[in-house]
């Protein structure tokens, strides 16, 4: 098992023929992921790389079987492509553009009401389970197979907290991107709940940034429903209020939003927090050796 | 972006949302003849600047004649205003607002921002006009009333009028401050605002709803279709070093510190940030060079960080994703050839093709002193710069 994706998970790419998606398309084709078509409006019937292109995705869908759609289509028109997965009943969409207008965003999230398509991002690295599959834009080679999930606002975060498990020989069973920013697909809670139900993932590590309450809200539901460890860190301790830090959603606004104030709940919820970023993965291997998972958490 | 608050109300007033009658003035002799055009008892000289507490600051006098208005505008500008928001530094004043006077009754606030918990827009009304919202949330939160926006419907008059009666608008101006509240609602979608502030919203002795103030601000990620509102951007409210960096498409904040920060992605270099800080150093910027950089933004990136003269050492911190290592390393290498750079520089890369670029830093015989973790890299330039 793993969480969202797995090696029977087929991939549509909304985007395929722009540059960064073609780059990303090879890149997961050689991890292994089973990518089997292309949406690019108007480049219908052609080829590339050998994978069909369509017009719509609601014809990518009926023509592939495909169940998750990875979006590069740039900002402008990313929101509408989001909409056009949700209304072809993907299970699942992922997207990496960033810069995305808020306004578009919301106008999404309300699209998507009561509707089946899962949203990963925008402004994320993807979702990897690691020699399955990956959707999105990470390293591959950095990931191991194995039991610990990762889910992180932050792309380059991820890899850092990935590389340190996968260099002490901790493995991976899922690594979800939510994005940066403000309003997005897939939350926290979202992430931990699908960890907690998955036979596969025996802890996580949750990273989190300046900006919002997702981090103290995600804290209060694992008090109360999570039945495995979890470790966390908080990027931004010393950003200044007020100022926009890269990410949209990173930002301290009305002394709201610190990483003091996150840390704190997550304490007093039980989560450990790693003091600074190279030890996120030396908390999480102190925690799973205090709970004897260390051995069972090993790289498969 | 921010705007200033004299451009907020232009806008304001092109959507027909009620602001009084006013003009910009850049010189004295504006300000004075911008006062005889608006012809009333009493006018109001304010600084414009992007920032609030301006009032207290001794930014905004209230004139009763000519005579004072040329008084007033002399004083104010190229005066260096100093308040909560412009930092110890102030801001020196350069534009000026000239406005028609009104006769104040009671005054409100009225916002809208993103509510992230519902992923919508929130308005957010309160009789305590005139006072810092947040200040208004801690001391009395039973003061402040929200409206949740479904994007679908827009503001519904019903929801409007919820909030005036909460906030106690007499019955007279129910009306109008309704009108205003569904205009500014408009201007907020129409605009891609971020967040849009009116404090004061007042009620006149005349029965008008009026904006004394504004504070538009517009979501950066929108302006390419905002072009209008794109070119309102004062670049001389911006900090330079932010300004060049945005040219590049660099993600660049000043900070007060001495260690010149380059890393990739938004999160690592926020931890970076706090990495250098931990191990007692001090971090004089935040700068994301992103994922596709190149020689060329590596090299402006450092020219950057350099022309912040408190700088006395770089950090390079770069975890290869998309970003290749020795793409990274040869920029690092041909900037440093480039500016002649003579500062301690610290390179920790990781990531795609990490051997090749290391690789190209050590054979490039510039004295790069490399590291192989984030936390020893931080820890050198913490001890190269003592």
């Amino acid at each position: 098992m793993s969480v969202y994706i797995n090696k029977d998970t087929k991939v549509i790419v909304q985007g395929i023929t722009g540059s960064t998606a073609l780059f990303h398309t090879k890149q997961m084709v050689e991890y292994g992921t089973q990518i089997v078509g292309g949406v690019t409006p108007g480049k219908g019937g052609t080829e590339v790389e050998g994978i069909p292109v369509f017009n719509t995705v609601t014809e990518a869908v009926e023509k592939t079987g495909a169940n998750a759609s990875v979006i590069y289509v740039p900002a402008p028109f990313a929101a509408d492509a989001i909409m056009e997965a949700t209304d072809a009943e993907m299970d699942l969409a992922i997207c990496i553009t960033e810069h995305i207008p808020v306004l578009d965003m919301i106008k999404v999230k309300r699209f998507m009401e009561g509707k089946k398509t899962r949203l990963v991002g925008p402004n994320c690295p993807g979702v990897i389970t690691p020699d399955e599959c990956k959707i999105g834009i990470m390293p591959g080679y950095i990931h191991n197979k194995g039991h610990v999930g990762v889910v992180s606002r932050s792309g380059t975060l991820t890899y850092e907290a990935v590389h340190q498990l996968s260099e002490a020989g901790i493995g991976q069973s899922t690594a979800v991107g939510i994005g940066g920013d403000p309003v997005n697909g897939t939350d926290f809670i979202d992430v931990l709940k699908a960890f907690n139900e998955d036979d596969d993932t025996e802890a996580v590590i949750m990273i989190g940034e300046i900006g919002g309450t997702a981090e103290e809200e995600a804290a209060e539901w694992v008090k109360e429903n999570m039945n495995k460890p979890v470790v966390g860190f908080i990027g931004g301790r010393t950003a200044p209020p007020g100022k926009r830090m890269g990410h949209a959603g990173a930002i301290i606004s009305g002394g709201k939003g610190t990483a003091d104030e996150k840390i704190r709940v997550m304490n007093e919820c039980g989560i450990q927090v790693a003091e600074t970023p190279s030890v996120m993965g030396d908390t999480l291997i102190n925690v799973l050796k205090d709970q004897g998972l260390l051995e069972k958490c090993k790289t498969v | 972006m921010n705007i200033h608050e004299y451009q907020g109300k232009e806008i304001m007033r092109d959507f027909g949302v009620s602001v009084p009658n006013g003009h910009v003035a850049y010189t004295v002799d504006e300000a004075v003849e911008a006062a005889q055009k608006l012809g009333s008892d009493v006018t109001v000289v304010k600084a414009q600047i992007h920032a609030g507490g301006r009032g207290k600051a001794g930014g905004v006098k209230i004139a009763k004649n000519l005579d004072d208005v040329r008084t007033y505008a002399e004083e104010i500008l190229g005066k260096t205003l100093v308040t909560h928001q412009t930092g110890p530094e102030g801001k020196e004043v350069k534009r000026l607002l000239i406005e028609e006077g009104c006769d104040i009754q009671s005054e409100y606030y009225v916002g809208l921002v993103l509510d992230r918990a519902t992923s919508k827009i929130t308005m957010m009304a309160s009789e305590e006009g005139g006072t810092e919202i947040e200040e208004v949330a801690e001391k009395t939160p039973e003061k402040i009333f929200k409206e949740v926006i479904d994007p679908v419907t827009g503001l519904t008059p019903f929801q409007a009028r919820r909030l005036a009666f909460n906030i106690n608008i007499p019955k007279e101006a129910l009306g109008k401050a309704v009108k205003f509240m569904l205009g500014l609602y408009d201007v907020f979608v129409k605009k891609d605002c971020s967040v849009a502030e009116i404090n004061p919203l007042v009620t006149t002795g005349e029965g008008e709803v009026l904006a004394l103030d504004s504070k538009l601000n517009f979501d950066d990620n929108a302006l390419f279709r905002q072009k209008d509102v794109a070119e309102l951007r004062d670049l001389e409210e911006e900090d330079p070093k932010e300004v060049e960096a945005s040219k590049y498409d660099l993600s660049y904040i000043a900070l007060d510190g001495n260690i010149g920060c380059m890393v990739n992605g938004a999160g690592l270099a926020m931890a970076t940030m706090d990495t250098i800080k931990h191990y007692k150093g001090d971090p004089a910027n935040f700068l994301d060079v992103g994922g596709g950089a190149t020689t060329e933004k590596v090299t402006e990136a450092f020219k950057i960080i350099l022309s912040d003269e408190n700088v006395k050492g770089i950090y390079v911190n770069i975890f290869g994703g998309i970003m290749k290592c020795d793409v990274i390393a040869e920029g690092v290498v041909e900037a440093t050839k480039q500016i002649g750079l003579t500062l301690p520089l610290v390179v920790r890369l990781e990531g795609t093709n990490v051997e090749q670029g290391k690789k190209i830093l050590d054979e490039s015989g510039l004295n790069i002193t490399s590291a192989d973790s984030m936390a020893e890299g931080a820890q050198k330039i913490v001890e190269l710069v003592k």
